[in-house]
């Protein structure tokens, strides 16, 4: 492996991701991501002079939905797996901007 | 000397899109359903679910870009923010990174100047669209916050300025011309208060000259145009008393509370500023062609400037009442189906000038929330023109007419508010009137010519304002 993921970034990119990883986990994750950056490194190699970068890997575009209101109250679907709920709505821990 | 510094200020500036339904799922955009009564598994971020975009969300970001003079993207698509936040469902927002739909525009605001207007240039970076995040509600009691995702997937825009203006005055012209221009679009009602439309201003100081410009900080909870010229006034003062004690501005976000005039920096959310943008795979990129810019061009209505032109050409009002009649797209409505029912316009634009501006300003409401039909305001105008009632009388009915759109010719009638041209009834008045106030008629006869004015006033009470003033002038000039 040429990429090596150092324990900062793997450290960061935890936080990022709200994720406690033990240090196995951690371990593996460095790995996996070090082979992730070798793939990628690997279709760099590849000159894509000219070529339009693609963003979207079906050769489709402009999906739309006209703008007519197609949905009812569904309130109680959207609720059904909520761990907790109050006044019709989700309870979630304390959070302050 | 006490050095000089200038204020360089940008604005982001979010509008909600006036569409039916959300940006990706068909539920409602309607304002006070209960709590999750609009929602839907795509607005709710569940597992599996797929958005598709509203067409109408495309138009509108196209019209209001072509009417600030962007260039518009015309391969663009959409990116994932990723962040955590119990109002963002899917722990990411659908917005435009790296292909916004619009592109280096700008508009041209007026400044008051000494004696006359200012006029400048103010750039705008981008405008993108995206989805608004939910509301959330916190529970002091329970410690907890409740979440209602009917606001999550209300589509925006958000319109990103460049660092162009100088001082408040500046950044409210801007606002101002945003909001008309919008407004006349039929884009969004653009309110401030109910947060239709919201900004966050981006601030930094530099001293008179300097090339380079300053540490900035964001200044977020503005949700009016006196908040955010204190906060521009407060935050100001601030990074200068910073720099000149020898500290250095932080690049933040920061909290304005108006009834404190103070801000404070808000709790940064541990490293949130790393969004790790990448496309949304869900959703197919979108090609502007150029005949659909051109069919959104086609039907551009007309916008404010023009219209003012127009007014100027066509119905000789003053160019002060074209001002204030075209700030407001609904006055100017209302104005000119008023004058095709063939109401003056001078006399139009008097009622929309002073008595219903007296009105909105009285009850803090907004030139939009004007409900009275332009086909009653003629009839009222038309009532005062044949004289069937008195100037008095037509400001009492309008009161009620503002209030609740009701027939002016009906309610007169209703109301026997007709002015009395029934010349023995106002003989015998007017004779009483006389006969009531000596002192006056004694101050009148010997030439004190203002105490008719008195008389009539007392005449015109005891006909509760029913009568012809003028008419009543002469009859009493003639009795004394």
């Amino acid at each position: 492996m040429a990429n090596v993921i150092d324990d900062e970034t793997i450290e960061y990119v935890g936080i990022l991701a709200k994720l406690e990883l033990s240090d196995e986990e951690k371990d593996q994750a460095k790995q996996d991501m070090a082979k992730m950056l070798d793939y990628i490194d690997q279709l760099n190699e590849l000159d894509t002079t000219g070529v339009e970068p693609m963003s979207h890997i079906f050769q489709v575009e402009n999906v739309f939905r006209e703008d007519e209101v197609t949905n009812g109250d569904m309130r109680e679907a959207v609720l059904a797996n909520a761990p907790e709920e109050k006044d019709g709505m989700f309870v979630v821990p304390q959070t302050f901007e | 000397m006490a050095k000089e510094y200038e204020t360089v200020i940008g604005l982001e500036v979010h509008v909600e899109l006036a569409t039916k339904t959300k940006i990706f799922c068909g539920c409602s955009t309607a304002f006070g359903g209960a709590p999750n009564t609009h929602t839907c598994p795509v607005c709710t971020g569940m597992p599996g679910s797929l958005p598709v975009l509203n067409r109408q969300v495309v138009e509108y970001a196209v019209a209001v870009g072509l009417a600030t003079n962007c260039s518009i993207t015309q391969h663009c698509k959409f990116d994932r923010k990723n962040y955590f936040y119990p109002d963002n469902p899917q722990n990411y927002q659908i917005s435009q990174l790296y292909l916004p739909i619009c592109r280096n525009g700008y508009v041209e605001i007026e400044t008051p100047e000494d004696d006359g207007l200012k006029r400048k240039r103010i750039g705008i970076h981008e405008i993108h669209m995206e989805e608004d995040a939910g509301k959330l509600i916190h529970d002091d009691w329970e410690g907890s916050s409740l979440v209602d995702y009917n606001r999550s997937g209300v589509p925006l825009i958000e319109i990103v300025s460049e660092p162009d203006m100088r001082n408040a005055d500046e950044v409210i012209a801007y606002l101002e011309k945003l909001r008309t221009t919008i407004q006349y679009l039929g884009a969004s009602d653009c309110k401030l208060q109910e947060g239709s439309m919201r900004a966050d201003v981006n601030i930094s100081v530099r001293e008179m000259g300097a090339a380079e410009f300053g540490t900035r900080t964001e200044m977020k909870n503005l949700n009016s145009f006196h908040a955010i010229m204190h906060a521009i006034e407060g935050e100001r003062a601030r990074q200068i008393d910073l720099i000149e004690s020898g500290e250095k501005v932080v690049q933040e976000t920061r909290r304005w509370d108006d009834q404190k005039g103070m801000s404070y920096a808000m709790r940064s959310k541990e490293d949130a500023q790393d969004y790790r943008y990448f496309p949304d795979p869900d959703l197919v990129p979108v090609y502007i062609s150029d005949e659909w810019i051109a069919r959104v061009r086609a039907n551009q209505p007309e916008l404010r400037e023009a219209k003012m032109k127009r007014y100027r050409e066509s119905f000789g009002i003053p160019d002060y009442d074209i001002r204030i009649i075209t700030d407001s797209k609904h006055m100017a409505d209302l104005f000119e189906e008023t004058v095709a029912l063939g109401a003056q316009p001078k006399k139009v634009s008097n009622w929309l000038m002073v008595e219903t501006l007296r009105i909105l300003k009285e009850r803090e409401m907004d030139a939009q929330d004007i409900g009275f039909s332009p086909k009653h305001l003629a009839a009222l105008i038309a009532l005062v023109d044949q004289k069937a009632i008195t100037t008095t009388v037509a400001k009492e009915v309008f009161e009620v007419m503002f209030a609740e759109d009701v027939d002016p010719v009906a309610y007169v009638e209703e109301k026997g508010l007709k002015t009395v041209n029934d010349e023995s009834e106002l003989r015998r008045t007017v004779e009483q009137v006389i006969a009531d106030n000596p002192q006056s008629v004694a101050d009148y006869r010997n030439g004190k010519e203002k105490a008719i004015g008195f008389l009539v006033g007392q005449t015109m009470k005891a006909m509760k304002g029913k009568a012809d003033p003028t008419g009543v002038n002469k009859l009493l000039k003639e009795l004394l």
